[in-house]
């Protein structure tokens, strides 16, 4: 069976609700003190996962869709992509407002000092650049570059799982089963990585 | 030494006059009616029912857990420690904290805690003593004389508030035991409990540490005044997330070195393993002295988010002080140290 348009309607419209029914849940937990007494911790961990989360489902697509035949598929990709964007754009909204409250010499002093924070950094400044080059008008206008840039994706596939155990203080065990299912994804397409980083 | 039954005066305490502003009880087990009001009954009723019991607990009805029960503690001497600084709300000290044994999260410690067991509770005081004591349950609260002591508490991760404890200094109770001359430090050990404690049980919950979690400090530090046992907080025995039933508090040093739910006090010649330090020794010192100067190697400890009243954005950075604040009273403990070096 192929997926017909219809099809592709519905699943997106599935992928929506996924990913927004999870900042639902974090809103009402902090407004009903289900996310603890001083819920600051609470929301950047769990902004942070839901961005790491999504970045994990976005990497399944592909890997999906040729193992299924299943070209469609592959168009729901800027849309996870984005809701990552999205939910690294909580992350470090929250830390700079809630943990930080906006001292921003802080901030610029920490993110230079603090490998973790610099690669986190690193890691959204390529999300952002991928977000704000998703649209179809500025996909066409950048021709050939435009794959190259969004190939960065890997990129930010190995920065994330690494911020993510350099930020912890002593549970390893959670961050490394993410860098071991990172491995495995990146894995899946070895060949294709080799040929992007051997030009 | 006092060895009196000390029945103190009950203090009319200042977080009495707060009772109004607490949200009654009522409305606060309202809270599904709120979430139905809000619309969202709809997304708990879509998800699949295994999906509700855990992740949608917060819609799921009339999950009630049974809470612990504190008791009243009557004391006789109330200091504030912390000058005219805001005391932090009762439920955010007793929802936001570090107990590993518990859980990692913040939230972890008050959820999985509330049957934990401190009744029948035995603390030893031995080692380099003269006459080693055993101290049961009733005795904290009815062998020793309670004070208050209004203390800040900084975090090493760089948030802080402050507390009034109930208890009696360390020193009262070594000086019963009688520290001899071969005593240069006192090692301190939590209850060592998998069956109670779910992060001695199983290492994803308990976050890698050696249990049982050992703490130490050195005698003139254990001898100084400040140096606490905690029975209680806010005019109350302490809940199992804050360490029941007695724990250290050292005000002039980051949390974790003020141990929880302590079962022996051991006074040694030669300096204790301490739980963070074996952990990472290049991030957590044996002293773990409150230093803005020092950072930790993944945070600066320059200032602090101090927690006190009010909702998510009404927290304040302020700078941090050396020792807390309690340079006064400590930092003659630590002449000529390089305390870069012995952070």
């Amino acid at each position: 069976m192929r997926l017909t348009n219809k099809h592709l309607f519905l699943l997106k419209a599935f992928m929506h609700w996924a990913a927004l029914v999870p900042i639902v849940y974090l809103v009402l937990a902090v407004m009903t003190d289900e996310a603890g007494g001083d819920p600051v911790q609470y929301i950047i961990h769990y902004t942070g996962i839901g961005a790491l989360n999504t970045l994990l489902i976005m990497l399944c697509i592909s890997p999906i869709a040729k193992r299924f035949k299943q070209g469609v598929l592959v168009q729901t990709r800027r849309l996870i992509g984005l809701y990552v964007f999205a939910y690294a754009t909580l992350h470090l909204a929250a830390f700079i407002s809630l943990d930080l409250l906006f001292e921003w010499s802080l901030f610029l002093t920490e993110t230079v000092k603090r490998p973790y924070i610099l690669v986190g950094m690193l890691a959204y400044l390529l999300l952002f650049a991928l977000a704000i080059t998703s649209l179809n008008s500025i996909k066409r206008k950048m021709g050939k570059r435009w794959q190259k840039l969004h190939n960065s994706v890997y990129v930010v596939a190995l920065l994330v799982p690494l911020h993510f155990i350099w930020s912890v203080k002593s549970e390893i065990i959670e961050p490394s089963i993410y860098i071991a299912l990172t491995a495995l994804l990146l894995w899946t397409r070895k060949e294709q990585l080799k040929r992007i980083f051997s030009r | 030494m006092s060895n009196k039954f000390t029945k103190g005066l009950l203090r009319k305490m200042p977080w009495h006059i707060n009772d109004s502003e607490v949200t009654p009880e009522a409305v606060f087990k309202d809270r599904r009616n709120i979430v139905k009001a809000l619309g969202l009954g709809a997304v708990g009723a879509s998800m699949p029912s295994a999906a509700h019991a855990d992740i949608f607990d917060l819609f799921s009805k009339d999950k009630e857990k049974k809470k612990f029960v504190t008791q009243p503690l009557a004391f006789t001497k109330d200091t504030n420690y912390a000058k005219d600084e805001i005391v932090t709300p009762y439920n955010k000290v007793t929802t936001h904290n570090n107990f590993y044994e518990f859980g990692t999260s913040k939230k972890a410690p008050a959820q999985n805690s509330q049957e934990f067991q401190v009744e029948p509770w035995s603390l030893v005081i031995d080692g380099e003593v003269e006459r080693p004591i055993t101290l049961g349950y009733d005795d904290f609260t009815k062998l020793m004389e309670l004070e208050q002591r209004t203390y800040r508490m900084r975090c090493v991760e760089a948030w802080s508030m402050v507390i009034p404890w109930l208890g009696f200094p360390l020193a009262t109770l070594l000086k019963r035991a009688g520290v001899t001359s071969k005593g240069k430090y006192v090692a301190f050990e939590t209850l060592h409990d998998p069956e109670q404690m779910p992060g001695q049980k199983n290492r994803f919950l308990g976050g890698g540490i050696h249990y049982p979690y050992v703490e130490g400090l050195t005698i003139n530090e254990a001898m100084n005044d400040l140096t606490f046992m905690a029975v209680g907080l806010y005019g109350k025995s302490l809940p199992p997330q804050n360490g029941a039933p007695i724990r250290l508090v050292v005000p002039w040093k980051y949390g974790f070195k003020s141990i929880k739910s302590v079962v022996r006090i051991r006074v040694t010649s030669q300096r204790p393993p301490t739980s963070w330090n074996q952990l990472a020794a290049n991030e957590y010192g044996f002293y773990a002295n409150v230093n803005p100067e020092v950072d930790h190697p993944r945070w600066s400890q320059a200032s602090e988010r101090r927690i006190a009243e009010g909702g998510l954005f009404s927290a304040k950075r302020i700078p941090t002080l050396p020792f807390n604040g309690y340079g006064d009273q400590v930092a003659d403990l630590y002449r000529g140290l390089d305390l870069r070096k012995n952070f």
